[in-house]
């Protein structure tokens, strides 16, 4: 369990007072101008010997994203850009950031800017976050007016913050779609290459960075790389925010060490699941978009990257839903699946059609309306959605139906058979009296 | 020059290219819907997924430039595989899945048989669906009245909203709505007010967007289909003529790169109803006041009796805006052997003259060289109505140029799709220029080829010549005219026009110009005027002559005239034009002109023959010898014989009497410039759209 001392968002549940005072009684602010002052490649190296991964969702290593960041300009600005457009169904990390500690997000800004050499960041804060943005924006003008940040600022690097609201589209937190959006185009993916780093805001070198990756950085720049590395395990190191929602006695958020045990996060910190772990029938580990576990692979199973990754799923957020006995998880992974038919920008044929293709298949596979051999079927399409498209939508709308079929095709072909045996008589037309 | 392996064989291929393009070097066919070489790229039909090696996921080779492959770890060049079963089963997963929401309704769709959907579907698709729910059905958008959708069949590859925002420079179609549920509108259903609206429908890979006049009138297969040149305007697009029995049903851009890239305008596109209606199809003699159907023999004869005896003198001849080169040739050696001075082909009263050498009347620039100019200054044009293609090519231009190619118009202030500075609308401005005072005159003296565009707006007035001489003042000035530069260029907006005037069909010593022409007439100094498709005329004036007109359509001339002597329409007869850069095309020959109508050079050599002064050819080719003789440049099919420069400077020294007028396009509304054009009831049609009359019923409007 990870030590109160080590903790980062010491504030995560808004007990403290979110505002500058309050944060830098919290260690926040606290010897910028000398993090500032050790040099742009420092700062780098620093965050790439810490291990820290995006917190995202992809896990790609930060400081390694930041060191593709040109360091001669050839008259374009760089930008940092910070993905704040958190919508992935079960996830509700950032958002308790920029409520609860906005401070923490603002320093990790400016640090991450001056290391890619960034004078301008943009914060790009998903639509329906109304009064997240609001607390945001007032955290920004204290900094301003504390002069922390700005032209001429007491920490030595010109540094503006903008933040900018979407309109509340799940797509506008891919990378490209959310630069397309904030340059007030629709959001739709961009192709890649060029990546962002090199073409990206307004045609200028961009990095895109999520909320928790950035507010983590002043905390592993003050108590160096090697706490942070010190924290977790090899190449999963740190700490994480944990969401965890869903059928367990306390659903909450909650900082822990990448790798902490499902059960240890789920009894320790959540009251156990509903009904007892016995009545656990399967777990999302990581926001909708990934595949669920089946209640016999949570025993014994630690929350990181690689761990999730051999099992076929993945960390992504972090945002875990618990699944009990109760769940009815075909009709489960058919509501995701409508998600994510609803949120296919449209852009491209194999998330346009299949992300359709599949909620259709799935609703009727709920009611038992369907035959055997589309199981089959639906895993082939689902494989002809993921990896076909522009962007990861395509994968994260295949993934859950794969995982669904993968642990739970005895469940869908029981549903078929009782239909089968007992169909529902359609409706008997009656005359019009 | 990387170096790639395309399914096993190394090709070399040049820098910046896509992979698409280096497999289309290497042979190897890649399907695609969103593609397109002339619009920006999409990406997102999936359709040309290739794989290559090193990479997880399979490569939409259209997006993924090959400066942009790495090559193996062992130094290989990257290889590329477009043959193997990964990729044909991602062809076949693309291809069901467009089909999902795809009506299956190919026996009722006009573009069957030339349906890229189902070419590809034949050649790379898997044999039956699977998809077993309803498919999506979606509402028809109105879009004027020249495309017909059929939204339930798109498959948003979003060439047609590119083509719009790109190359016509009309942000007027779009996609609205997400995912399943997205479609491709024109938000408001207002019609879409683009010359170039038309091109949408050869773009569309399904059939989506059809040709609403064609609609099921013909399958493709039915078609002789035959390679022409087209006169509605003087850049002679190619296009394709296609034809069923004895009508034209419809007319398609060819690919010229040099002309018309692959585009036409609306006007090319959909004039051909007009070739069936008002035709002449018989010879007339106007009796007792009254046209009168008559024979050849007698037409013939009561002109040779108004002839007999008359002074040549008092005998005029005008060439229309769409006589082929042939014709215009005919009765030029017709009138001289009458012993008359007094031709014209210039309607509008431009003060071109041959005379002044050929690079004072061409559009010296050739239209390919609008992509190399750094700087472009338009004199009295609305190249938008004058010539759709030339405007999008100068769009093209500044796009390329990223807005840094400055363009200035002096003359009408109209809306040409790209951003322009304003500098002045009359001669005065084009002086500043010319003496180097304006403060455009900067940017374009910075500029190492920069483009003078001199429209009929500046030169179809009285002082006219004087524009000209200052014109090419001007463009020696700015540095224009050099070895390998000639930056001076007229737009013409008749497609006779520079052929007739390489042909030197103007006043000969003492001849009239058309004005003269008209006036003498008026007051009774010329007593027959010969009418070769003349239409665009006051011919009011035309007093108590007699008038003889030769055309295809019963237009203007035909009602003035006494007697009429039917023709052929350009796609009734092989015959040669000559564009405004100076090109000479042949015109080609798709169906037979109507009822007792002769292609055109036939009549007038019949003429001479009862008029005792047969001309000395009796075949097309005998001709097309005569007149490659005396013209050899003509003889050079397709290609352009450059005029140089010389012409120019001498044009430069002159001075020419000049008045303080504004420049005004010459043409009132593009859709009525000819008279096919006025006979058409799709042109009528549009032009009214254009003029802002409601479209009536939108489909939506409840």
């Amino acid at each position: 369990m990870l030590a109160d001392k080590d903790r980062i968002f010491k504030n995560l549940y808004g007990l403290h007072d979110w505002g500058l005072k309050g944060a830098m009684s919290r260690g926040s602010w606290d010897g910028t101008k000398e993090i500032l002052a050790r040099g742009h490649e420092e700062v780098i190296e620093e965050v790439k010997s810490s291990g820290l991964r995006g917190r995202g969702g992809a896990g790609f290593p930060t400081g390694l994203k930041w060191s593709f960041m040109p360091k001669e300009s050839d008259g374009r600005p760089n930008y940092l850009v910070i993905n704040a457009d958190e919508s992935e169904p079960g996830t509700c990390k950032d958002r308790e950031i920029m409520r609860h500690d906005p401070h923490l997000l603002i320093e990790g800004a400016m640090i991450a800017s001056f290391a890619m050499r960034a004078h301008t960041a943009y914060i790009y804060i998903r639509g329906e976050f109304i009064r997240e943005r609001e607390r945001l924006q007032a955290a920004i003008d204290q900094a301003y007016e504390a002069k922390l940040i700005g032209k001429g600022n007491k920490n030595g690097w010109d540094f503006d913050l903008y933040l900018a609201h979407g309109a509340g589209a799940y797509i506008c937190g891919e990378e490209t779609a959310l630069l397309e959006s904030l340059e007030g185009k629709k959001g739709m993916p961009r192709l890649k290459p060029p990546f962002p780093a090199n073409v990206g805001l307004y045609g200028a070198p961009t990095t895109v960075n999520n909320v928790e990756s950035i507010a983590v950085v002043p905390d592993i720049m003050r108590r160096g790389a090697t706490w942070f590395a010190a924290l977790g395990k090899p190449n999963n190191t740190g700490t994480k925010l944990f969401c965890i929602s869903g059928h367990v006695n306390e659903p909450c958020n909650v900082e822990e060490e990448m790798g902490v045990p499902l059960r240890e996060l789920i009894d320790k910190h959540c009251g156990g699941v509903r009904g007892g772990w016995d009545n656990l029938l399967a777990v999302i580990p990581g926001g909708s978009s990934v595949p669920c576990l089946p209640a016999d692979q949570c025993n014994d199973l630690d929350m990181d990257f690689d761990t999730l990754k051999e099992l076929q799923t993945g960390l992504g957020t972090a945002a875990v839903i618990v699944m009990d006995k109760s769940t009815d998880i075909v009709r489960a992974i058919a509501r995701i699946s409508y998600f994510y038919k609803h949120e296919s920008c449209g852009q491209c044929t194999p998330c346009r059609e299949g992300t359709g293709w599949m909620w259709r298949v799935l609703e009727r596979m709920a009611e038992g309306k369907a035959e055997k051999r589309e199981i089959d079927m639906l895993f082939d399409v689902s494989r002809q959605v993921e990896g076909h498209t522009i962007c990861a939508l395509g994968d994260a709308a295949a993934w859950p139906v794969q995982g669904l079929i993968r642990h739970f095709r005895h469940v869908i072909e029981e549903r078929i058979d009782q239909y089968a045996a007992k169909p529902i008589p359609a409706s008997v037309p009656v005359a019009a009296e | 020059m990387p170096k790639l392996i395309i399914n096993g064989a190394e090709i070399e291929v040049p820098d910046g290219i896509t992979l698409i393009q280096a497999c289309e070097m290497a042979g190897v066919e890649i399907p695609r819907f969103c593609y397109h070489e002339r619009l920006s790229i999409a990406g997102n039909c999936r359709m040309c997924l290739v794989q290559v090696e090193g990479m997880p996921k399979p490569v939409a080779s259209c997006a993924m430039g090959v400066n942009d492959l790495r090559p193996g770890r062992d130094g290989t060049p990257p290889t590329i595989y477009t043959d193997n079963e990964a990729v044909k089963k991602d062809r076949e997963g693309v291809l069901e899945f467009l089909l999902v929401n795809h009506p299956l309704d190919c026996p009722i769709c006009d573009q069957g048989g030339e349906c890229d959907l189902q070419d590809q579907t034949m050649a790379y698709g898997f044999d039956a669906g699977r998809y077993a729910d309803n498919k999506r059905a979606v509402e028809e958008k109105y879009l004027g009245p020249l495309i017909q959708t059929y939204m339930t069949r798109c498959i948003h590859c979003t060439r047609c909203v590119r083509f719009m925002t790109e190359v016509a420079g009309v942000e007027e179609l779009g996609a609205i709505g997400r995912g399943e549920d997205m479609e491709i509108t024109t938000y408001l259903e207002k019609g879409m007010m683009s010359e170039l609206s038309g091109n949408v429908v050869d773009l569309c890979p399904v059939g989506a967007l059809t040709s609403k006049p064609y609609a099921f009138v013909s399958r493709p297969w039915e078609l002789s289909k035959v390679e022409s040149t087209d006169v509605m305007d003087a850049v002679g697009s190619a296009i394709r003529v296609d034809s069923r029995d004895r009508e034209v049903l419809r007319i398609l851009p060819r690919i010229n790169d040099a002309v018309n890239e692959e585009w036409i305008s609306d006007k090319t596109r959909h004039v051909w109803d007009g070739l069936r209606t008002q035709r002449l199809d018989q010879p007339y003699l106007r009796k007792r006041g009254k046209l009168q159907p008559a024979s050849w023999d007698e037409a013939f004869a009561a002109i040779a009796k108004k002839l007999d005896g008359l002074d040549g003198k008092r005998f005029a001849a005008i060439a229309g805006d769409l006589a082929a080169l042939e014709e215009v040739y005919a009765l030029k050696e017709l009138t001289e052997a009458l012993g008359s001075p007094h031709m014209d082909c210039r309607q509008d009263g431009a003060k071109l003259d041959p005379s002044l050498g050929r690079a004072s009347y061409l559009f010296n620039s050739a239209i390919a060289g609008i992509d190399e100019a750094d700087a472009i200054l338009l004199v009295g044009t609305n190249p938008r109505i004058e010539a759709p293609i030339i405007n999008a090519r100068i769009r093209k231009r500044y796009k390329s140029g990223e807005g840094l190619v400055p363009i200035g118009v002096i003359g009408e202030e109209a809306d040409l799709t790209y951003p322009y500075e304003y500098l002045g609308a009359g001669p005065e401005t084009l002086g500043q220029i010319a003496d180097g005072s304006h403060d455009f005159s900067k940017a374009l003296k910075n500029a190492k080829k920069p483009l003078i565009v001199i429209g009929q707006g500046a030169l179809a007035r009285t002082e006219g010549a004087g524009v000209l001489a200052l014109a090419a003042k001007a463009a020696e000035k700015i540095g224009a005219l050099t070895d390998d530069w000639n930056g001076f260029s007229v737009l013409h907006t008749a497609a006779a026009r520079t052929g007739a005037l390489d042909l030197g069909f103007v006043p000969g010593k003492g001849g009239k110009d058309v004005g003269g022409i008209l006036n003498a007439a008026e007051k009774g100094d010329i007593e027959v005027v010969y009418l070769l498709g003349a239409d665009e005329l006051e011919v009011d004036r035309l007093g108590e002559a007699f008038v003889i007109y030769q055309g295809s359509h019963g237009d203007r001339g035909a009602h003035r005239a006494d007697v009429i002597l039917p023709g052929a329409a350009y796609t009734e007869k092989d015959a040669l034009y000559v564009n405004t850069e100076g090109r000479p095309q042949e015109g080609m020959r798709a169906i037979f002109p109507p009822g007792y109508a002769r292609e055109d050079w036939t009549i007038i050599r019949a003429l001479s023959g009862v008029l005792g002064k047969t001309l000395p050819f009796d075949s097309q080719s005998q001709l097309r010898a005569a007149m490659f003789a005396a013209h050899p440049h003509l003889a050079m099919l397709g290609q352009v014989s450059p005029a140089g420069t010389d012409a120019l400077h001498s044009l430069a020294k002159t001075e020419g009497k000049l008045n303080k007028a504004r420049f005004q396009s010459p043409i009132a509304d593009f859709y009525l410039t000819n008279p096919i054009a006025r006979a058409s009831a799709i042109m009528a049609n549009l032009s009214a759209l254009h003029a802002g009359a409601d479209p009536g019923a939108t489909g939506t409007d409840g």
